[in-house]
């Protein structure tokens, strides 16, 4: 079956003999986007997430067939527009391994979304990916980060 | 983002995802509902074929205690801190649907069907006895102003409600638990019960 949709603001469909299979192999092996990683595959670690039309969903447990007509966006997408998690992350110098780092830059990119200034709760409560080097203390640093250079961002495009 | 060291462990080890139960119950219109009592409690009558469903884990997990739902055979608390959030579909940044989707997946092992949530607080039926849940259920104040026929419909014909039959396998490919009485056995039963008049027993 194809399944087509807009992925990083660009029109594209895949091929994929089972509707069930998840998204991440479609992003991944399909269309060779591979800065979406696969951790636990069961939507329990958070290293797959990305956004489908500006939620944040675990692509390994999101059938690619849900994906049709839908809009995606991956860490990809993120970077093309040097959203304000990017610019915090690099800032913060947060990664160590790195490879749980674009789950967790799209979870924090979702809740700014919808929380552009969470406090420490907030984080504690919404962003609970995991990640094995224990960078936890420095991605709350980037979050707060990416909150100011958001809502900065916001201010100045409203002068 | 505050993990224990056994939240951890516990992730590793059983990061087998969730079985839910079901039911949301919110957005509803008027009621007619006024409490009728009556002194039957044989297993085999209307009512308690409904309560042995709505007191199963599949309907519970979904409708606890507190702001956090319940998961699993064992009915614990969802791993990961998931939380009820303001409208019963979880946080912010973190809802329901950010692993749960419209059908069940048996990749992962997460279970799925339509409007996946909580019921809200005021529909708690965690350590509640049948005649409880009866009470809570058919009154307009904690039911959200359900009329007979809108909690008909919903206990009959909601895509979530009827998921607890379909409940799909959990992360390691086992079956999960459907509740005691056949789909279509509870269906009929529901209807008598509420066409009859949804008579609650004393006790």
């Amino acid at each position: 079956m194809k399944v087509t949709f807009t992925i990083n603001g660009k029109p594209s469909s895949v091929e994929v003999s089972d509707g069930n299979s998840p998204l991440l192999w479609a992003i991944r092996d399909g269309l060779d986007l591979k800065g979406t990683k696969f951790g636990c595959g069961k939507a329990a670690c958070g290293a797959c997430t990305i956004h489908i039309d500006g939620h944040a969903i675990r692509s390994c447990s999101y059938p690619v067939k849900m994906a049709e007509g839908k809009t995606i966006t991956t860490i990809e997408g993120l970077a093309e527009t040097n959203h304000p998690v990017i610019q915090a992350w690099k800032e913060e110098i947060v990664p160590q391994c790195g490879y749980c780092q674009p789950g967790f830059m799209m979870a924090t990119a979702a809740m700014l979304e919808q929380n552009p200034n969470p406090t420490d709760d907030d984080i504690d409560q919404n962003i609970i990916n995991v990640c094995r080097c224990g960078t936890y203390y420095r991605i709350r640093k980037a979050i707060h980060k990416a909150s100011e250079i958001q809502l900065k961002s916001s201010i100045n495009e409203s002068q | 983002m505050k993990y224990s060291k056994s939240t951890i462990l516990t992730m590793l080890c059983i990061v087998g995802i969730l079985s839910i139960g079901v039911a949301s119950m919110s957005g509803f219109s008027t009621s007619d509902t006024s409490e009728t009592t009556a002194s039957d409690d044989s297993s085999d009558d209307p009512f308690s074929k409904v309560m042995q469903v709505l007191t199963h884990k599949r309907c519970v997990n979904c409708h606890p205690a507190g702001d956090a739902p319940r998961q699993g055979e064992d009915s614990h608390i969802h791993y990961f801190d998931v939380a009820r959030g303001e409208d019963g579909h979880g946080l912010e940044g973190y809802t329901c649907n950010t692993c749960h989707q419209d059908e069940n997946n048996h990749y992962s092992g997460v279970p799925g069907a339509p409007h996946w949530g909580l019921a809200p607080r005021s529909m708690a039926w965690e350590g509640k006895t049948p005649v409880e849940i009866a009470r809570q259920m058919m009154d307009p104040k904690r039911n959200g102003g359900r009329s007979h026929k809108d909690i008909l419909e919903h206990l009959t014909e909601d895509a979530l409600v009827l998921w607890a039959w379909n409940p799909g396998v959990d992360a390691e490919g086992n079956a999960r638990e459907i509740p005691p009485v056949p789909k279509e056995e509870y269906i009929v039963a529901v209807k008598e019960w509420i066409e009859g008049g949804a008579i609650i027993p004393a006790q």
